[in-house]
């Protein structure tokens, strides 16, 4: 047998890496302008990614619970965002969410609806009314991903490829024009012609240890990216989601679980004497839900440093006060999965802390989510910037649907401007060498333990409270990891390679880390997800966005103003 | 003595005669069968093949295989300190150790390449 195995040649108008929910929306957009697609994710499609963990809320501005509009929408995403939104994405991301929200529903994706038809919409943190859809019992992410998975596949000309992961996009004359990856299953290199990739890959929560995404969420996309001369922004602000299940352990059960409790129950958060503690640190629940994201975890963590956490390490959630016939009725089946896992709401609290889940930076994009490189497009969780410092609850699916579409069209927009493919050989020369064994300098360590090595780094270092000491040793282990983790991969073996992918992993995880830690080392304040320990207050004059990009193989930090669309009145 | 999970998991590819290896793992209440089998690629054998994405949501249905004889979700499947016998799904094309082809036939590469 030849040593090299034969690549595989394929070429598209449109490619699309990542089959979750942005994905599979540009597909269906740019399918339907009328562009020959191709979505391809790494795992198997419309189910690996985070758009199918989903648990309940999709924020949006319909009025069906209470009258309400996309501006009252943009104006709580605004001010979640703690002054840093990109509001020219924020505005797009309120103001096609309703027709997006509507179009799922025409697909019958099942919303919860009261009796005379009206959707029904729960009140999240940090939203001024009831302004969540979703899909009972804890079923939105899995109803979304089912939909968009029918919708795709009654699209017959949309080419889907699940199991083929991308390494690296390549460029001709400055511009995308494809890009280069492997066959999970098989091995076999893979070349991708096209005139417009669109990453929706997601976001990264994967460099956490505790994480509450799929495992592909390692921030492959704005690997890609940055490799490809494009620009990430926000890197420093990774949301974690406040109370995620810690401790008694569950079995089958998404940590993310309890936040729906909380939408429709309230609950409370206690600490070891047993008191509610969040009106210590900002504001009083009284057993409703209230708190956004980086508060509450900012109050948990505190709470815990100052002695007052639970034996686990983190703090209780309490739902003993609510009757029982009242939590069935909320959450039915879910409540005998609990009892599955020993759990009875009534007769005790669970234990909860902070664990990485969303990532409000990402792939720098304009109003029509092209990168700085021509060709280059993002959408979804990928995509920086709409979401400043700090994420509401249920704009992820929102935004998913909205830019996915949005991504699609302008992808369209470009193939039909293109005249032929761009592709030549030699520029992907160096990306194939990886794939077909010619590159040297592979490293002989496990990469899934420098993965493993690296997650515990970012959750000691670089997790919601951070400071000047912790990051500087997390960069020097990164240094060492990457060193560790060499410039090749391992050679190839036959089917389902998990050494071969957990390398490429790695080499995205740890450029995303860094990018992560530099950003929030030159960050000198406290602000929405990102809290320095040395600078604690926040500090007006970092109402600024920072933008970073690769020269020579050295990541660059730049900042920049926030892109406003609307004369902001002044806030105080 | 700490009580001990041991995983005898079907290892080869397609057209290989079918070996089995052993793997012995801290018990700890509260894992998964998932749980245990990405402990043993980052600190046994990296080279274990096994599909997963979600974890422990049991949403995203890919680590679906053959526990003891019965098809189970390896992340919903308890680990026990006993011997549990894994091997990939029987009624699905093998690719390699725990892996099977499960991917609709039009999302596979090899229907697009020709």
């Amino acid at each position: 047998m030849s040593g090299v195995p034969e690549t595989i040649r394929l070429k598209t108008d449109v490619l699309i890496v990542g089959a979750g929910a942005a994905g599979i929306s540009a597909a269906i957009a740019a399918h339907d302008a009328g562009a020959e697609v191709t979505l391809v994710d790494r795992s198997l499609i419309g189910r690996g990614g985070a758009t199918v963990m989903a648990q309940m809320t999709v924020a949006v501005g319909l009025g069906d619970e209470v009258p309400d509009d996309w501006r009252n929408h943009f104006a709580d995403t605004i001010k979640a965002g703690r002054g840093l939104c990109d509001e020219r994405l924020a505005a797009i991301l309120c103001e096609d969410a309703p027709a997006a929200i509507r179009q799922m529903d025409e697909w019958h994706v099942g919303w919860a609806r009261h009796p005379d038809g009206r959707l029904k919409q729960a009140e999240a943190p940090g939203h001024d009314r009831p302004r969540c859809v979703y899909v009972d019992f804890l079923n939105t992410g899995p109803a979304v991903s089912r939909t968009l998975r029918t919708q795709v596949q009654r699209r017959p000309l949309i080419r889907r490829i699940g199991d083929l992961a991308i390494t690296d996009l390549v460029k001709e004359d400055g511009a995308v024009c494809g890009a280069v990856g492997f066959s999970v299953s098989s091995g076999q290199p893979v070349t991708i012609a096209a005139h417009s990739v669109i990453i929706a890959t997601g976001g990264l929560t994967r460099l956490y240890r505790r994480n509450s995404a799929s495992a592909n969420m390692g921030g492959d996309g704005c690997a890609l990216a940055l490799r490809a001369g494009a620009e990430l922004i926000d890197m420093e602000f990774v949301q974690f989601f406040p109370i995620g299940h810690l401790a008694p352990r569950l079995i089958g059960m998404d940590p993310i679980m309890w936040d729906p409790f909380r939408y429709k129950l309230g609950g409370r958060l206690l600490n070891a004497q047993r008191r509610e503690f969040i009106g210590d640190y900002d504001l009083h629940e009284n057993g409703r839900y209230r708190a956004t994201r980086d508060v509450a975890t900012y109050a948990i963590l505190k709470e815990v440093e100052a002695g007052r956490g639970s034996p686990a390490g983190g703090v209780y959630l309490s739902f003993q006060h609510v009757p029982a016939a009242m939590l069935r009725e909320a959450f039915g089946p879910v409540i005998d999965r609990l009892a599955a896992n020993g759990i009875d709401l009534t007769r005790q609290a669970v234990e909860v802390a902070p664990m990485a889940h969303y990532h409000m930076g990402g792939i720098r994009v304009d109003p029509c989510f092209q990168t700085r490189v021509p060709g280059l497009f993002a959408a979804g969780e990928a995509v920086g910037g709409a979401n400043g410092a700090n994420r509401l609850s249920g704009n992820a699916i929102s935004e998913a649907l909205v830019f996915g579409r949005r991504a699609g069209l302008s992808a369209v927009a470009r193939a039909r401007a293109a005249k032929a493919l761009a592709w030549r050989d030699a520029a992907a020369f160096a990306a194939l060498a990886l794939l077909d064994g010619r590159a040297a300098g592979g490293g002989s360590a496990n990469p899934a333990a420098i993965i493993d090595r690296l997650q515990h780094v970012m959750d000691d270092h670089a997790g919601p409270i951070r400071n000047e000491k912790g990051l500087s040793a997390a960069l020097t282990e990164i240094v060492t990891l990457a060193r560790a983790l060499g410039a090749a991969p391992p050679p190839a073996q036959t089917g389902f390679d998990t050494v071969r992918l957990d390398w490429f992993d790695a080499r995205n995880m740890l450029l995303v880390a860094e990018a992560v830690i530099r950003a929030a080392l030159a960050r000198g304040e406290s602000r929405g997800a990102h809290q320095r320990e040395d600078f604690p207050a926040l500090d007006s004059g970092w109402a600024l966005n920072q933008v970073l990009r690769m020269e020579s193989a050295h990541l660059v930090l730049e900042k920049i103003a926030c892109p406003r669309i609307v004369a902001r009145e002044a806030a105080q | 003595m700490k009580p001990v999970a041991t995983l005898i998991v079907r290892r080869g590819g397609a057209h290989e005669d079918p070996s089995w290896s052993r793997f012995e793992i801290a018990y700890e209440p509260g894992q998964s069968v998932l749980d245990g089998l990405r402990r043993i690629r980052i600190e046994t054998d990296p080279n274990l093949a096994f599909r997963y994405s979600c974890i422990n949501a049991n949403a995203c249905k890919e680590c679906m295989m053959s526990l003891d004889g019965k098809v189970v979700y390896a992340c919903t499947a308890r680990l026990e300190p006993r011997e549990m016998r894994l091997e990939p799904l029987p009624n699905k094309p093998h690719i390699r150790d725990l892996v099977t082809e499960i991917a609709p036939p039009d999302e596979r590469l090899t229907n697009h390449s020709r």
